[in-house]
This record gives C-alpha cells, sequence and structure tokens, in this order.
C-alpha cells in the first residue's frame, strides 16, 4: 500500500474530501503535511487536493508553489515519487514547474460547478488502472480558472507521447485546449486534473464514478 | 459624516449630531441621563450603534418574544449568536439567517459576499463547522438593467466567499418583483454542526481575564453600517459606498480553521464575532451578558491604517474578527494557534468587576459607560400599527390560453424558470457530504461526516402572499418550510427568520410585521417548528416605497437514515399520487399575474391541521419505503410540480384530466397548500393507506415517454418543457 501524505495549505478547502476517498479504498487514513514542512521520506504519494490556497489572489497556485513543502515535493518527485494533484492541486504542479501548461481563467469567465464527464486515455497508470480505456465517468467540477493551456508544440508533445490522461466527454465547459482535462508527467508518476474524482465515491452522493481512481492507488 | 480623530475635538456633540448618527431628541436626552453629562464623541458612537435599529430591535423586539421558541430539542434558542438544536448522536445543529439587503443593493457583490462571511462567523463562534450555506433572494424587475447588474453581482459574490472557504452553497430560493427594484434582499444561511459538549458563548466571565482580538486588522470601512441599515435609501445612497465592508474568504477560511483548532483546546471563555458594530457590539455584549465589566486598550488593535480614532475602530466593521476572552494560562497556547494560521492575535484588554466598559487610547479615556443602562434601558417601541383590511376572494376566472401555453409561460417565468445559472457557479459538493444538492429534492440534503444521518435544509416565503395578507403569508412561509422538509423525508426541527420589512414607523408596515409574526406564531406552534434564532432587516424602502413583506424562513430537519432521503426525479413506470385536497385556489397566484396580467385576490388558505397530517403521512410514506419521488406543490400548482419531476427524471408524464367539479385552469395551476405528489409503485396502496388515515389522495397518471400527455390536450415534448424552463437565466446573461 502506498504511504500517502495530503498537503495542506492555508485556503486548501477539499482535504477532508480526498481523505474520505482514500481511506475508502485505501483502507488507512493518509498523513495530513502542512505546508511549511520540508520532510517527506516514508511516503509514496503526496496528495495536493483542492481549495483557494493562500487566497488564490495572485495566480491560483503561484503562492503555495513557492511554500517550502514544494521544494520537498519536487524532491519526491526527482526520485520518481507519485503525485496528484486536483483541481488547485493541479494549478500549484503547474506552477511549480512539475507539470506543463497553465489553468487560466474558464472560457465564460465565471465559476462552474456541475457534474462534467471524462473519458479516460489510457488506463495503463497507476491512477487508472481500475478503468477501462476509453471510459468515459462523471466527475464534479468545481473552479473558477480550469482553462488548461500550453502552446501547440506542448500540446503536440502531450498528446504524441500519451500524456494525456482525462479528456472533457460530452462539453468542454471551461475552454480548455483539445479538451484537456488532466495530464501526466513523462513518466506517469504525476497526475494532475481539474474534476474531482474524490467527490464521487459514495452511492449516496450520487455515485462511485471517482472511486476506481483511488482503487487504482490502492492497488498499486 | 466620518471624523478622523484629528476632525474631532472639533465637533460638538449635541442633540444634532445625534440625530446625524441615528438617535433621536428622547433616545439622546435618555444618552444624557445614563451618562449624566454630556457624552465624548466616541461614547455617542456606541450608543447610536448599540440603540440603532439593527443591534437594538427596538421595533420588533415586543413582537419576536411572541414567537414560540422552545421544544425538547432546542439547546439554545434566540439570544445567542444563532440557534442550536439537538439532531441525535449527541451532535448539535447551529443556524442562523441573516440579512444583508443596504450593502447589496449600494455594492452588490462586496455586499453579497460579507453577507456570506458575516453569517459563517455567527456560526463557528459558537463551535459549529459550518457544512451547508443557503441563500433566499428578492430582485426587482428582471427587466430593468439594474437588475441585471445586482443578480450578477450578488451572485458572483455569494459564489466568491463561498466557494473559497470550502463551505457548500446547497440551496436557497429566488424571486423577481418590481418592489424590490431598489431595495433587493440578500438573506444568507449557515447551518453548522457541533459536539453537545463543545458549544461555546459569549457571556464574559472571570476578572482579569485577557480580551483578546484575532484574524484581520480593523481598517475605516464599514463605519456605521448598522445605523445604514436602520434607514430608508433615497437618491443618494451611492455616496453611502464607503459605509460598506470588503470580504476576504481566504482569511474567513483561516478564521475557521484557527477557531476550530482553538475550541479543541480549553483556553476560551467568551467568544463572539465582530459583525454589525464591531468591536462596540461584541464587547459590549460580551460584557453585558457575563455581568462583567470591560478595559479595552485600543493602542493594541491591530490596524491596518494610520491615525485611526478610537471612534473609528470602535464603529469600523471590517471582517474576518473575532474578540475573545481566554484563561489568561491559555493565552500563550492560544496565540500559536491563532499565528500558525497566520492570523493577527492582540491582548486589547481585560474582564473587570465594574460593570462599565472604559476605552482608552492614548492615553486618553474616550469612553466610559455603564452597561447595564446601555442594554436595559435601550429604546423599545411599541410602534402603532394598522392591519390591511383581508383581500376580498378572486372569484371566477376565465382561462384565455389554454394548458399548453400557460404551461409553457410558466416554467419559462422569471419567478419559477430553473435557477441552474445561479446554481451553477456555487460549489455545492466540497465537504464531500451533499446528497441533494440544488434543484434535486424539495430541501438540500447534507450528511453528517461519519454517521448515517443527514440534515434537510430548505429557505421560503411567498412575499406575494404576505403582500395581500401578511398573517396568511407568515403562516405560508412557515408551513411551506415544514413541507419542503417533509417532502424529503425528514423530520422539521426549527426555524430561523429573517424579517424583511420597510419603514417601521408607518402603521401599515408595522402591520404587515404584525400580522406576519401572528402567522407565524400560530404555523410554528401547530408545526412544532419552534424559532430558534432570526434577524430583523427593517427601513427596506427606496424613496418613500417599500418592499413587498417578507418574512424568510430558514428551516432544518434531520432525517435518521440518508439512504432513505427523496427528491423530485421520477422514473418511467411510476404512479403518480396527489395528496391534499385541490380547491383550484388561484388567488395571488403566478397563474394569475403571467396570464392574466394581475396580482389580486385573497392568497391560498392554510390549514395547519391539514399540513400536519398530509405531511406526517408522506413522510411516514417516504420512511418505510414505499415512495420513489416526492415534490410539494407551491408556485405554479400542480402543472409545475409535475413538469419538474419530469425534467429531474428526464422522463415523459401521462395525466387523467381534471376533475369536473374544478375548471381546468385552476386545477393545474391552483396553488392550494398542504398538497404533495408521490411518485409510487402501487397506487392502490397508498390510496387504501391514505383513505384509512383520512387523508385525500389521488390517482393522477404515470411516468414514462417523451412528451406530457394530457387527454385532449397536445402532446408537449420533454424537450420543448426543458427549454422553456431553463432559458431565462442563461438568455438574459447571454
Amino acid at each position: 500500500m502506498l504511504a500517502t501524505g495530503i498537503l495542506l495549505f492555508p485556503g486548501i478547502n477539499r482535504e477532508r474530501d480526498m481523505a474520505i476517498a482514500v481511506e475508502q479504498s485505501f483502507g488507512r487514513a493518509p498523513r495530513v503535511i502542512w505546508h511549511k514542512e520540508t520532510d517527506l521520506s516514508g511516503l509514496d504519494l503526496i496528495i495536493i487536493p483542492g481549495g483557494f490556497s493562500f487566497g488564490d489572489y495572485l495566480r491560483c497556485g503561484a503562492m503555495a508553489a513557492q511554500s517550502p513543502v514544494m521544494q520537498a515535493v519536487k524532491t519526491h518527485a526527482a526520485r520518481g515519487g507519485y503525485v496528484l494533484g486536483v483541481c488547485n492541486g493541479f494549478q500549484i504542479l503547474t506552477e511549480s514547474g512539475l507539470l506543463p501548461g497553465a489553468l487560466l481563467r474558464n472560457a465564460g469567465l465565471r465559476f462552474l460547478s456541475m457534474d462534467t464527464t471524462l473519458s479516460v486515455e489510457r488506463n495503463d497508470t497507476i491512477f487508472t488502472s481500475h478503468y477501462q480505456k476509453g471510459q468515459v465517468f462523471r466527475a464534479p467540477m468545481a473552479h473558477g480558472d480550469g482553462n488548461y493551456t500550453a502552446d501547440p508544440a506542448t500540446l503536440d508533445r502531450l498528446e504524441g507521447e500519451g500524456l494525456v490522461a482525462f479528456r472533457y466527454a460530452d462539453e468542454n465547459r471551461n475552454g480548455s485546449a483539445r479538451a484537456i482535462a488532466g495530464i501526466y508527467s513523462p513518466n506517469h508518476r504525476i497526475l494532475g486534473l481539474m474534476p474531482h474524482p474524490e467527490d464521487l465515491v459514495d452511492p449516496l452522493m450520487g455515485g462511485t464514478d471517482g472511486k476506481p481512481l483511488f482503487d487504482s492507488l490502492a492497488a498499486a | 459624516m466620518k471624523p478622523s480623530g484629528a476632525e474631532r475635538a472639533d465637533i460638538m456633540v449635541n442633540a444634532v449630531l445625534a440625530k446625524s448618527f441615528g438617535l433621536n431628541a428622547e433616545e439622546y436626552a435618555k444618552v444624557l441621563t445614563i451618562m449624566g453629562r454630556t457624552p465624548s464623541f466616541t461614547e455617542l458612537g456606541i450608543f447610536s450603534v448599540m440603540w440603532s435599529e439593527h443591534c437594538s430591535y427596538k421595533s420588533s423586539r415586543v413582537w419576536l418574544k411572541t414567537l414560540p421558541t422552545k421544544a425538547p430539542w432546542v439547546i439554545h434558542g434566540p439570544g445567542e449568536n444563532a440557534g442550536v438544536i439537538d439532531i441525535g448522536e449527541n451532535l448539535a445543529a447551529i443556524f442562523k439567517m441573516e440579512s444583508h439587503n443596504h450593502p447589496s443593493f449600494i455594492e452588490p457583490y462586496q455586499g453579497a459576499a460579507t453577507g456570506v462571511g458575516g453569517i459563517l462567523r455567527d456560526v463557528f463562534t459558537m463551535g459549529a463547522r459550518p457544512i451547508a450555506n443557503l441563500n433566499a433572494l428578492r430582485f426587482g424587475d428582471p427587466k430593468l438593467p439594474v437588475t441585471k447588474r445586482v443578480v450578477d453581482g450578488v451572485v458572483r459574490g455569494i459564489g466568491g466567499y463561498g466557494n473559497c472557504v470550502g463551505v457548500p452553497t446547497v440551496g436557497g430560493e429566488v424571486n423577481f418583483h418590481p418592489a424590490y427594484n431598489g431595495n433587493p434582499l440578500v438573506n444568507a444561511m449557515t447551518v453548522g454542526i457541533a459536539a453537545q459538549d463543545k458549544i461555546f458563548l459569549s457571556a464574559a466571565a472571570g476578572i482579569g481575564n485577557p480580551v483578546v482580538y484575532v484574524g484581520s486588522k480593523t481598517g475605516r470601512d464599514g463605519i456605521h453600517g448598522a445605523t445604514m441599515a436602520s434607514t430608508e435609501f433615497d437618491a443618494n445612497t451611492a455616496e453611502k459606498r464607503p459605509t460598506v465592508q470588503v470580504g476576504d474568504p481566504f482569511t474567513e477560511k483561516l478564521l475557521i480553521e484557527a477557531c476550530l483548532e482553538l475550541m479543541q483546546t480549553d483556553a476560551i471563555v467568551a467568544i463572539q464575532d465582530m459583525g454589525a458594530a464591531g468591536l462596540t457590539s461584541s464587547s459590549v455584549e460580551m460584557a453585558g451578558k457575563g455581568g462583567v465589566g470591560i478595559e479595552l486598550n485600543l493602542d493594541n488593535v491591530p490596524q491596518r491604517e494610520t491615525g485611526m480614532s478610537a471612534y473609528e475602530m470602535m464603529l469600523s466593521e471590517s471582517q474576518e474578527r473575532m474578540l475573545l476572552v481566554l484563561k489568561p494560562e491559555r493565552s500563550e497556547m492560544a496565540r500559536a494557534i491563532i499565528e500558525k494560521w497566520d492570523l493577527d492575535y492582540a491582548i486589547i484588554g481585560k474582564i473587570t468587576n465594574t460593570g462599565r466598559i472604559v476605552i482608552t487610547h492614548k492615553g486618553v479615556v474616550e469612553a466610559d459607560i455603564e452597561l447595564a443602562p446601555l442594554s436595559d434601558e435601550a429604546p423599545l417601541y411599541h410602534r402603532p400599527y394598522t392591519s390591511a383590511a383581508k383581500p376580498a376572494p378572486l372569484g371566477e376566472t376565465q382561462d384565455p390560453v389554454g394548458f399548453e401555453a400557460a404551461l409553457l409561460k410558466l416554467m419559462a417565468c422569471p419567478d419559477i424558470a430553473s435557477r441552474r445559472w445561479i446554481f451553477d457557479q456555487y460549489d455545492s459538493t466540497v465537504g464531500g457530504q451533499t446528497i441533494k444538492r440544488p434543484a434535486q429534492a424539495d430541501a438540500a440534503i447534507v450528511r453528517l461526516e461519519g454517521t448515517n444521518r443527514a440534515l434537510a435544509i430548505t429557505t421560503d416565503c411567498t412575499p406575494r402572499y404576505c403582500a395581500a395578507d401578511a398573517e396568511a403569508g407568515g403562516a405560508q412561509a412557515v408551513a411551506e418550510a415544514w413541507r419542503n422538509i417533509t417532502a424529503t423525508g425528514a423530520l422539521p426541527l426549527a426555524v430561523t427568520d429573517n424579517m424583511n420589512f420597510g419603514n417601521p414607523e408607518k402603521p401599515e408596515i408595522m402591520g404587515q410585521f404584525v400580522d406576519a409574526i401572528k402567522g407565524m406564531a400560530a404555523a410554528c406552534t401547530a408545526l412544532a417548528f419552534p424559532v430558534v434564532s432570526g434577524n430583523v432587516s427593517l427601513y427596506n424602502e427606496t424613496e418613500g416605497k417599500g418592499i413587498l413583506p417578507t418574512p424568510a424562513i430558514g428551516a432544518v430537519g434531520v432525517i435518521e437514515d440518508a439512504s432513505r432521503a427523496t427528491g423530485l426525479a421520477i422514473a418511467p413506470g411510476q404512479q403518480l399520487i396527489l395528496i391534499g385536497d385541490t380547491k383550484g385556489a388561484l388567488g395571488q397566484s403566478l397563474w394569475l399575474r403571467e396570464i392574466l396580467g394581475r396580482e389580486d385576490g385573497a392568497p391560498p388558505e392554510v390549514n395547519l391541521l391539514n399540513e400536519r397530517e398530509n405531511g406526517d403521512f408522506v413522510r411516514e410514506h417516504i420512511l418505510n419505503g414505499t415512495v420513489h419521488a416526492c415534490h410539494d406543490l407551491s408556485d405554479g400548482g400542480l402543472a409545475v410540480a409535475l413538469v419538474e419531476m419530469a425534467l429531474a427524471g428526464g422522463t415523459g408524464l401521462t395525466l387523467h384530466p381534471a376533475p369536473a367539479h374544478i375548471p381546468a385552469h385552476a386545477y393545474w395551476f391552483g396553488e392550494d397548500q398542504a398538497r404533495y405528489v408521490l411518485a409510487v409503485s402501487n397506487p392502490t396502496a397508498i390510496l387504501t393507506a391514505a383513505h384509512a388515515a383520512g387523508i385525500q389522495a389521488r390517482h393522477i397518471g404515470h411516468a414514462g415517454g417523451n412528451n406530457l400527455t394530457l387527454t385532449g390536450a397536445n402532446p408537449i415534448s420533454l424537450t420543448t418543457l426543458r427549454d422553456a424552463h431553463e432559458g431565462f437565466f442563461p438568455n438574459w446573461f447571454a
């Protein structure tokens, strides 16, 4: 079982949702790591949850990317550690340079909160082994800045090298380039995505479409 | 209007100045008697805000006392920062609704945002983690450009604040009427959860205990906001923009986490947020409730501007601030927790045994007031009131357009059209406990993390009924809230009220207030649904014209088995049962307004006995598993409710014709109360059970196909209905 930590920056607000989803699949609660900590030794998977780190009054994720713990995350990533960033976590990963591109304001300039559908581009990564390739699943989204953008060469490279993790399947509401909802690092050990699979892991909340992602990680 | 410290010495404190602060001659005379001398400028400021309508409830208090507030499950009723009820498993729900009407017209984004921030603080100051926000909103005529600007700003403000603090916005209501053109209503409600043995109150205690300031720094924003909220608007309202506060949801999020972490220790003796009238009301109320005195040294108040006077600091309504009384031996531990969250922590005074509030600034005593008379002798008015004559019944109406045209027009009208455009801008899922999101059920359903229980939460009021008959309207608002909770299967427990009215100095407005209270009290009593918290917003007038009387009701219920919570969505094959008596009440209905252009007649009768019996029957059958979907009947009546259920489930309907004894349009669009539509598998069983219980019930059709099919009318496709229903807001903001 992957030893897992969830980063907590001031202003993060989906850490509880994430911890519940992780604990449900892993059978064990993740460790919560305060943003001023710098020792991530012993951890296999670092999760950066959603929210508004430091209020996101600058570019989303820009302040958090400068936090002491993100230096440690870079070291963790450099030695092949796993990282999952969701929503604000994805923004923090792009601001840190751990993933390419940027998340701009949604195309319609409004916050978007509704279920969206994602297609699984590949199921041979540690994050997606419990999905089928090409499977379409639901996930809630809740963001003001989820419009994924990168230069055409980067987009071509992401597509060419199989680094697109998920695309918006039905409607690309936030205007993301090539409908990209989530991407991997070249070694497929870092995943960033905008929607929230962690908020759809319980039939009572409307479904379990997000659970395979956590089951995939639990099986790793 | 905003003297700085330097100007202050030149200003003579007298009756004229007192009047400009909102104190009338009689009230100022009382100040002189209490003080035994001319008050200082700062003292006058303190009296004026504490005795403002907003803080003193001087026009409403005598009537609010007539509301039922007790039940075995009520832990703290009105008088605390929020109401507290027992919801089982040693948990308490802590909730309140509060208005931010005046600021939201002047500056919609910040007015609404700080409204959300303020009500959150009222709840977490008592030890609760906020788990849900709702908003009851009333706007002016959608044809006016100003309405569009206000709607856009208010929605963005609610989202901007609520999304950032990470509390899901799960429900609410929106109405439009020209009476709100110059005076929209923004009523924000927060529900939080605490352990019953970890509830924090505001009464200060412990002579010598430190008084601690936590949160954002103090600036000059919002000075005299409480006084502004106690006056009418005029053409110069825009000049009041500096009295609107600016919100910082990030700091609020830190404050929530810091306070809840501190509350896990035993450091806190008393705690209160700095809301309206900021440092003044928090310090006066905490010391007053505790029967102690308080000394503040303003030199130690964290300030974000230079040269602030004592007056400015005492009256500032800067947001995201709390006042705490701590155990002295715990104050350094508390400092460490607060500073971990990057918030200001300052010891600004101490509790004394003098019974006085003494404020010093730069070595000068700026205020020294005996606390008891400041609260005990606060003005209390038995305002004269006249009740409006009861409206004449509507009489017969003719249907000029037919079923299809009326239905499509109603589904698309601003008061019924889908609110998706609004709630799609609110994060409704953060926290991972939202079982029924906006528009999925009659009340929002939020699970209590780690349990099988959930809360059902709603806000309701039908202002056009209240305008026609405030007593019936007050009762109807309570009954509809109770019904909405019942329709999910939850047991309704308690109410928070947000009383929005015009100028109480006008007897006809005061009459509306009094009558609404009478109706609410009767309904709360009949439904065992006590009022545990609330807020009064008066002087909602612009250039002498009042709003529709709007006693908004927020309500909370509990469902022990969250998996039983029932929504609107029906599925093909399900049979539809109408519960309750249909007389075809079209007085004050939306059909009458939208189709005939009339706003007259008497609102539908509220029969509280029927409400109780019908509701208890419905809840019982939801909980025993025989009901697949349920919807209460309200605006637009039976036809609108059925289409909402069909759209939620994505299935068509086949309906039996209207019975012969009622005109068809009155049957389909009448707004008779105490009614529900149930979707069941076995219609005979539920009809038999209803008959045995003495409940009126009728099999009205079934779900299936892609059309609404009614004998004798053209089929209407679900797509046509959906387009009509979903169009209004997106087209307006396209």
